[in-house]
């Protein structure tokens, strides 16, 4: 027994170690091609620590492409949205999950029948009607479709139906409103799911593609993801360049994601799943 | 009887008060909400009956648009496209995330390291990724060929520039990129199973097969359920990944519905007809999403 217990776990090892070099392989590519001359590339066998790293890439390619304001302009959405994001839903959420109020079961409907609505087969009228605000080219375009999800509103409510009803009663003798209750009882209680919420919204939005290909076409108002891409088309030849422009633009989320993730699982856990 | 109704009305009142605390609360998501989301919805189901280039006025043309679609073979060839996609992407993603969450749901050294390396394909850029995968997948002097060869296989496949190969490279992107999302949520609904459950069924002599087959599978039905929705969804939505590999091709082999609804409107400014295959693509969710309900209901009667 005890013999084929140490047999499962080299077993299980075996295969998870399988797992990471499969998940890991073309970062640690990245990585390594991000340092090397664009020639030695494509050698073979892989030469995964460059003889002499070419540590210029990483300064030339805040030259070479306006780096620099593709940063601040996908940190400036990104953070506007995920702080719109969380406090919006949250708000929302309490109430679809602790109040009782006329229409409450309509509105929710309303908001999960869109999930399952895809965003892109209503891009284009959305599209049209920013126009006609005036908003292409505008950072606020992206803010205003990303900042309001059904799914942030969803996963809140989901999150706040595991917190007992008990306790918002407890605070109402003791005589809280709805306001108070909310922000000294509902928010620290919610750390899991803020977090859970914070890396999902944090990720969509630092990463989107298709959003800001549509809005932002003035070079100095597009994000991380359309500038790579536009670099990419530019200079396809350039390869360790490309790579560490990659590599730099990595580095935002893998900060984010870890620093939350303690939270992560927990917070899955006790929001979308339970139904 | 004066007494009841001043009670009434303090009711009332308060019902009153507490219905406009609730709609406060929901106000700010709500409008923005039905403002950039319902709004547009409905203005995609409306236009999908008209023609128009978004300057000229718009003009109703009934079905036109839906008989149109029928003979187009752009049309056609995306449409079977999404649907092997999803049939390629769906089960393989939910097997290995199902995988992986049992693994790493075991007490052993470094699971959170396993863990966290099996995600971070998720929070990484598709823009970056994909250039790598790229890359690597080159057919002429990618690593992965070069190490297929080194294997003894002389004649490697072409990958992204082979039409028989490109849908295939696509979907091991797309299940390498989302295997951690969903691996997180199996993990979750795995913690939410009770010890107990296991340490009776061991008692009865199961080995680790039966207790996965007779405990954990059963318990996890409602999670399996919203993974497989939920991925499903995703999958019809693929988009991003087609642009950034293949472009839809080579030839038309993966094309799929929402790069012609981007091409149809974006380049052609065709936006009735955009419209309309977009109604497709939403119908084709809507069908699957209910008829997958119903499964689960079934399911659950048996």
């Amino acid at each position: 027994m005890k013999k084929q217990k140490k047999i499962s776990t080299i077993l299980i090892y075996l295969v998870l170690i399988l797992v990471t070099i499969t998940m890991l392989f073309p970062f640690v590519w990245m990585l390594s091609s991000s340092l090397k001359l664009d020639k030695d590339i494509f050698t073979f066998p892989i030469q995964w620590i460059p003889k002499e790293p070419q540590w210029d890439n990483y300064k030339n390619i805040w030259t070479r492409i306006p780096l620099a304001i593709f940063i601040k302009n996908t940190a400036k959405i990104t953070l506007i949205v995920t702080f719109l994001q969380l406090l919006t839903s949250s708000f929302a959420a309490y109430a679809f999950s602790k109040l009782h109020f006329k229409g409450k079961d309509i509105l929710f409907m309303a908001y999960i029948a869109t999930i399952a609505v895809p965003w892109q087969a209503y891009m284009v009228p959305q599209f049209i009607m920013m126009r006609s605000f005036g908003l292409n080219n505008t950072h606020l375009a992206i803010i205003l479709l990303q900042a309001f999800s059904a799914f942030g509103v969803f996963m809140m409510r989901q999150f706040y139906q595991g917190i007992p009803d008990s306790l918002i009663e407890a605070a109402r003798i003791d005589g809280m409103n709805d306001y108070q209750i909310y922000a000294k009882i509902m928010l620290p209680l919610s750390k899991p799911g803020l977090s859970t919420l914070t890396i999902f919204t944090f990720v969509n939005t630092w990463n989107d593609f298709l959003g800001p290909l549509l809005y932002l076409t003035r070079d100095n108002l597009k994000t991380i993801q359309i500038g790579l891409r536009m670099f990419i088309t530019q200079y396809s030849a350039e390869y360790s360049l490309i790579m560490a422009a990659s590599v730099v633009v990595l580095i935002p989320v893998l900060v984010v994601f870890l620093s939350l993730q303690k939270y992560f699982v927990q917070g899955v856990a006790a929001t979308g799943v339970k139904g | 009887m004066e007494q009841i109704q001043k009670i009434n009305k303090a009711a009332k009142k308060r019902k009153r008060k507490e219905n406009l605390t609730a709609y406060s609360f929901i106000a700010p998501n709500f409008l923005g909400f039905a403002i950039f989301t319902l709004g547009p919805i409905i203005f995609a189901i409306i236009l999908s009956f008209y023609k128009w280039d978004g300057s000229n006025p718009m003009e109703f043309i009934g079905f036109d648009n839906f008989t149109r679609m029928w003979g187009d073979s752009r049309v056609q060839a995306a449409f079977i496209n999404t649907i092997v996609f999803v049939i390629g992407t769906v089960p393989l993603t939910l097997i290995f995330s199902l995988f992986l969450a049992v693994l790493l749901n075991k007490k052993i050294k470094g699971r959170n390291i396993f863990r966290t390396v099996s995600f971070f394909p998720y929070v990484a850029s598709l823009v970056a990724v994909a250039a790598v995968w790229n890359m690597i997948f080159s057919p002429v002097n990618g690593p992965i060929n070069e190490i297929l060869k080194t294997l003894g296989m002389m004649d490697p496949p072409r990958w992204a520039a082979d039409k028989n190969w490109a849908m295939v490279t696509i979907i091991f992107f797309s299940v390498w990129k989302q295997i951690g999302y969903y691996m997180v949520i199996f993990l979750a609904g795995l913690q939410g199973i009770s010890e107990e459950m296991y340490e009776a069924s061991e008692l009865d002599g199961a080995n680790s097969w039966q207790k996965f087959r007779n405990v954990t599978l059963p318990q996890l039905r409602p999670v399996t359920f919203f993974v497989m929705m939920m991925l499903t969804i995703n999958s019809f939505k693929v988009y991003d990944q087609v642009y950034m590999i293949t472009q839809g091709g080579p030839g038309t082999s993966t094309l799929v519905l929402v790069y012609e609804i981007y091409n149809t409107a974006f380049k052609n400014w065709d936006l009735g007809y955009s419209s309309a295959i977009s109604m497709l693509l939403f119908v084709l969710v809507l069908l699957v999403t209910v008829f997958q309900f119903k499964g689960e209901k079934g399911f659950v009667n048996e």
